[in-house]
Order: C-alpha cells, then structure tokens, then sequence
C-alpha cells in the first residue's frame, strides 16, 4: 500500500511527460474565409492560427476526403470546386460543378461527392478520384443545405426559394420525397442513429426535426433570447453530439449558439459567440465545437460538456465554412 | 430505412389526394421534371402533361394577371441608363412565376401570368373578362385615381389586386380597399428608411430642394414627417424651379455648371442636400455641382429603395442572375414588387397546399403569412392596410450602402413597422370594417 502511495506521483508524472511528448488531440481545423480568398489553418491543441493560404475565390463549403488527405472546397466566384492537399496546402485538382456551388457533402464510399449548385436548380454528383460528372438531380430554387444519412442511402437537399427537404435516393439519383418547411432552409443534418433529421430555417427562424423513415416533423423548434429582437434570430449551421443527445444550432446575427435536447426538443442554453455565427464542425473527439463568425472575423471554441464558448481566434475575413481533420 | 419503395414514393403526394390521384401524381411528376428545362419551358408551357382521365386531380393552377395601364411621362428621365424599358414590372412578375413552377412541380401545382396593357378602361374590360377565365390574382401598375377606379370596378368580386406601380401612401390609408395589397414602398416608408440611415450617420441637417411637381410635394410631405420623427432638422427648404432645358440637347452642360451653384448659394449650414425629385428630371444634375461640397441623398446620390441591381447580400446573387437571363437587363424596383407580389401568391398556395381563391387570399392577410424575399429577414402584410413589411435598401447609384431599419430604431412588435405609417397613425378603414 505505502509503496503504491510513493509510486503514484511518479507513474502520474510520467504519463504527463508522455502526453506533452505526443499531444493526444493535435487536430487541424481548416477555415475558409469567404471574403479573404483564404484559408486559415488552426491547430486545435494550441487554439491559434499556425497558418493562412490563399485559395480560389469566395471559399464557402468545405469538406474533407474520408482518407483525410484531402481539402475539398467550393469556389463559389470561380464556379468549381478545388482539391487542395491538407498537408502541403497546395493544389491538387478542380472538380466539374454547376455554377456558383455553395454547400458539398461526400457520400462514405468516400468517392461520391454531391454539390448544391444554387444558380441552377441542380444537385451535382461528382467523382472525386475521376473528377467525372455522374449525375445532375433537379431540385427547387436555390438549393443550399446538403445532408447525408450516415448509411449513405439518402440525401437531403435543402432549397431556399422553395422552401423543401428533397429527400433523394443515392442509388436512382431520384427525388422520392420533398417535404415543406419553414422559410428559407439552409442545412440539413442526421443524427447518427437516423432517427431524427434536423433542417434550419434561416428566414422563418426555425428548426423542423423530421422522422426520416415516414418524412413526417416530429417537432418544430422556436427560439427566445431575451432583449435579442426576433428577427435577428437565424439559424443555419446545426451539429448533433455523437451520442444524439444535444445539438447545436447556429443561429446567424443573433450571435448565439443554442443547446438543445434531442428528446425533449427543448432549448437547453444559449451560448453566447462571435457575430453571425454560421457553420460549425466538432472536433473528432468531440470535446470541442468551433464556430465560424462571419461578421467579427473569428472562430469561437465551445467546450461541449461544459457547453461554454472557451476561445475566440482570429481568422480571415467573413469566415464561412469550417472542417477539422479526423487525426 | 430508407429503402426506396413504392410505398415512401407515393409519399410525393400531398395528403389531399386519393390513393388513385398518387398514383397520377407520380405519372405527372416525372414527366414535368423531365419537362422543366428553363424558363422557356416554364414560360411558354406552363400546363402539365395532359394524363388522359386523369388529369382533372393531377393538377391544380393559378393565373395571376399583370395590368400595366399606358402612361405617359412628360419628360424622359436625365439618364440614359434609367430609361425605362415596357417590361418593367411584367419581367419581375415572370420570375415569380417561374420561381412558383419550379416548387410547384413539387406540389402540382401550376402557375401562369397573363399581361394586359391599356388605359384604365381598357383594363378594366379585359380584367373582367380574365376574372371569368379565372384570373383572381391581379397585379396592376397604374396611377392612384386609375388603381381606385380599377379596384372599385372590382369591388365585390373574388379579386385580389396588389399595387405595384404608387408609392403614394393614401392609397393605403384615407382612399385603402379592402381588395388592394401593396407590394411597392411608401413614400413615408422609404423617407424614413433614409432618415434612420442618415440619423444613425449623425448627419441630422438637412438642406431639402424640392422640385415642382405634385409627387415631389408629397415625398417632401413624407422627407418632413421623417426629420421630425427621428429627430433630425430640415435647416432651410428651396423650391427648385430652374428650367434646365431638354435632356438631349447637344450640349447645355456649361450652363447647368453654372446654374446648379449659383441655385445653392448662400444656404444655412447643412450635412446633406436631400433632393426631391421623384420624376427624375433635375436630381441628377446636383452631384459635385453644389455650392459646399455636401453630400446628395434622396431622389439622387444615397437613395432608399425596395431593390437594387447591385444587392447581393441574403442570396441576392442567384436571384440577380436568374432575373437577368430572363430580362437581358439588371432588375429594378418594380421588378422586384411584382415578383414579391407572385411569390406571395405561390407562398400562400405551397402553404395551405391549395389553390381556391379564398383560401389564399385569407392565409396572405392573417398573420400566419410570411414570405422571404433576399432581404434577410421574413416579410409580411400589414394587418391594418395590406402594405408589405419590408427591410429598404439604402443605396448609392452603384452600391448598396445598408438596409434600413437601422440598429437601435426600436418597435414595441416589428422593427420593420419603424418604417411608414404605423397602426395607431392609420386611416384606412376600409381594412376593419
């Protein structure tokens, strides 16, 4: 016993020495900076900007390959979509989209990536190692959001103007279902179950959770700050916790974030964050969530099980879309 | 899950139909994407696929009329970039139509637009004769005593018309129907989006140059009730009479050179000149002509307006771009009015999932009606006199400058009801009774 008690210390030190040697969760969030044509690097173990490269014009959507290697980002002013190497930081390749492409979601064959092209009414379907165009899906007017179930059997696509869930199957490239939500939709995001898809609407202020096996909402979510006045109050980027217990919602120049219980649809918490907070990408551990804040020119940290903003770092100018690598 | 059967395709349907109309909704509805190519096709064939025997339950449409009544301008506006082109309006309205099929090929439902220009009588004979066809949606540019004339004519009717081409806040307070909504501005409303602009500036003194006509008289009536509202201070008035001349003499600059400073001499001490000058024939002769260098708001210069072709902000750009492969020209003011008035038909139909025209002209005037239109936030009607709760733009010829209302102008229930004429100030009675 007592020479457990004097051994303890020194086993305790020794995994700190170990732990700084090899930092567990040294991941690298990727920023694209809308107004900048940049892209900023942040090291996640360090909290700061370790590096900013330019890139093509007005980066919005970004997302990573599943292998990690690569930064896959829509152009939107250069009508493509570019491959830049994450390590490196330099270009790799362009992909064939629509016009003025926004938002993109790579299937988990990790080989089917699908592009919002807002000018043009069309989903685009893109290879990525062939860079060939597989399919073009016609959807409403404007559309923005793209979800994709974790089993890769469905889509959904979010159209501004007409204001619908496309729920499109990944085999036909069909539309099967379109369901109607609240004003101007922006994001569609499954839980990890598929049990629940969430949709934001940014104009009606709302959040619709749909049933993805009958298409029917479950809940509508509302939200009330006090003294924020209601049309400030715009949501659009939502991440669920791994588990499916909270989400995390976005909600633009009301520049909060909210919590919300997944069963009870309540709101827990208004986190408050940069100005006009908008996409949002969890670290692969899930401890933090960092949020793009387009009008103060910065990313919020959010510590996920204290549910506090923790950090702020300057980035770019108008920071739009995030990604954090998976190792 | 999400296995694709027969069964969760049937779910395209709306609740509304019979399991015998699903199955002639699916018919119908991929063969109207396969048929949705474009405006052109959204244009000229508007009308579904004909589906022999069951076609009556595969599709429902609405016809949305645009009377655009001949009127004649006594001069030319100054510049050659604001002349106006005669589809004006009517394009807008075409994308709204165009916006409408692309949801309601979601939906099955339709949309058309039918155009009638003419004089007031004219119009009137022709929207009776479209009522029948079953035109119950009118949009109408026309001058304030033709749109009464027009209204009253269709006073009683199942007609909803909505004002597209008068700013002129009568028409929605003492002379409101109780048939008319109107998308366009007010005067009071874009005088006000101007001054909260121009107050959050600090640049509170204004020197107002008013021109001679009877529209510029009740837009300084409205640049007034603005000073006074928002605490700002019209430091001295001038009546701007000067004859500058026609617009397309060869030449002339050398003397409205000289005549624009000597006009603008002596003036008490100012931030900005508000010009007034609603038919565009003299404001534009102001910049960099004045006696102190002084900013131009108003008529010309920094000017409040409900659209413009520079906006990009809120999704604008897709919207900007689709309007231009329709027109072939950037949209205007007007466009935009009658667009929003289109998608507020087409809103209230992929709401309610209904096409009778009770029940969309009941859903537009409760207060369950929203509508986005690029400004940001969701518009609506007003309950007490049907004008459009909107954001304004507050421009520079080129540039959007910022939208009004502008921070800290508070409002007990809408801060987009700091704009215009609120409820406790209204005249119209015709909207209560």
């Amino acid at each position: 016993m007592s020479r457990l008690s004097t051994l303890l210390p020194a086993m305790v030190s020794a995994a700190i020495a170990i732990f700084c040697v090899t930092p567990a969760n040294a991941y690298m969030a990727y920023v694209t900076n809308e107004k900048d044509n940049s892209l900023s690097v942040i090291d996640t173990d360090k909290m700061e900007v370790v590096k900013t490269v330019k890139i093509g014009q007005r980066p919005r959507g970004i997302v990573m390959s599943k292998d990690g290697k690569w930064l896959i980002i829509c152009t939107s002013d250069d009508n493509d979509v570019k491959i830049y190497d994450a390590k490196t930081l330099e270009y790799v390749k362009s992909l064939p989209s629509g016009p003025d492409p926004e938002l993109l979601t790579l299937h988990p064959d990790g080989k089917r990536l699908y592009i919002a092209n807002e000018d043009d009414n069309l989903v685009t379907v893109v290879d990525i190692e062939t860079s060939k165009v597989i399919s073009e899906i016609p959807v409403g007017v404007e559309p923005e959001g793209m979800g994709m179930s974790p089993d890769g059997k469905v889509l959904v696509n979010t159209s501004e103007t007409t204001n619908m869930a496309h729920f499109i199957d990944t085999t036909t490239h069909k539309t099967f279902d379109n369901v109607l939500v609240d004003s101007r939709p922006r994001v569609a995001m499954f839980n990890s179950a598929q049990t629940q898809l969430w949709v934001s609407s940014e104009v009606g202020g709302t959040v619709a959770v749909i049933n993805p096996a009958d298409r029917k909402i479950i809940s509508k979510i509302n939200f009330a700050i006090p003294g924020v006045e209601q049309e400030s109050i715009q949501p659009v980027g939502i991440r669920i916790t791994k588990d499916d217990k909270i989400a995390f919602v976005a909600l633009g120049p009301a520049n909060r974030v909210a919590v919300i219980d997944t069963s009870t649809f309540k709101v827990l918490k208004y986190i408050l964050v940069g100005q006009r907070v908008w996409q949002m990408y969890f670290t692969p551990d899930y401890k933090y969530l960092l949020t793009t804040n387009g009008a103060s020119n910065d990313v919020s940290v959010i510590d996920v099980a204290n549910q506090k903003a923790i950090k702020s770092i300057k980035v770019g100018r108008y920071p739009w879309g995030v990604v954090v690598s998976p190792n | 899950m999400f296995s694709v059967s027969t069964s969760t395709i049937r779910a395209l349907a709306p609740a509304w139909l019979s399991p015998r109309g699903a199955a002639s909704f699916l018919v119908f509805f991929y063969a109207a994407i396969a048929a949705s190519t474009g405006y052109a096709a959204a244009q000229n064939a508007p009308q579904p696929i004909p589906i022999p025997a069951q076609s009556e339950q595969a599709q429902q449409s609405i016809q949305i009329l645009y009377v655009k009544e001949d009127r004649e301008r006594e001069e030319p506006p100054l510049s050659l970039l604001d002349q106006p082109s005669p589809d004006d309006g009517i394009a807008g309205a075409k994308l709204g139509i165009a916006d409408n099929n692309t949801t309601g090929r979601f939906l099955n439902q339709s949309f058309k637009l039918d155009v009638l220009n003419g004089n007031v009588d004219d119009l009137i004979k022709g929207a009776q004769e479209k009522l029948a066809a079953g035109d119950a949606f009118i949009i109408a540019d026309m001058a304030p005593d033709s749109l009464l004339k027009f209204s009253d004519a269709m006073a009683g009717k199942p007609v909803q018309i909505f004002n597209v081409g008068n700013p002129d806040d009568r028409l929605r307070e003492e002379d409101c129907r109780a048939n008319v909504m109107h998308t366009a501005p007010t005067r009071s409303m874009l005088a006000d989006a101007l001054a909260q602009y121009l107050v959050w500036k600090r640049w509170p003194n204004w020197l107002m140059v008013v021109g001679p006509s009877q529209n510029d008289q009740m837009l300084a009536d409205a640049y007034r009730r603005a000073a006074k509202k928002f605490g700002a201070k019209i430091v001295e008035e001038r009546q701007f009479k000067v004859d500058t001349g026609n617009r397309r003499a060869d030449g002339g600059f050398e003397q409205i050179q000289q005549q624009i400073p000597q006009f603008m001499q002596g003036a008490k001490d100012h931030d900005v000149v508000l010009v007034v000058d609603e038919d565009e024939v003299f404001g534009d002769y102001f910049p960099y002509r004045t006696w102190v260098p002084r900013p131009i708001v108003g008529s010309t210069g920094l000017i409040p307006t409900s659209w413009h072709a520079s906006l990009e902000l809120w999704g604008g750009t897709q919207f900007q771009n689709r309007f231009k492969r329709l027109a072939n020209r950037p949209m205007r003011a007007i466009d935009y009015d009658a667009w929003l008035a289109v998608r507020a038909v087409g809103e209230a139909a992929s709401r309610t999932h209904q096409v009778d025209f009770k029940t969309l002209r009941d859903y537009m005037h409760s207060p369950k009606f929203e509508v986005a239109g690029f400004k940001g936030v969701a518009l609506s009607f007003r309950g007490w006199n049907g004008q459009v709760r909107e954001p304004l733009i507050v421009t520079n010829p080129k540039m959007f400058v910022s939208v009004s209302p502008q921070q800290g102008f508070l409002h007990q229930f809408s801060v987009l009801d700091t704009l215009g004429i609120d409820k406790p100030e209204t005249k119209c009675k015709a909207y209560t009774q």
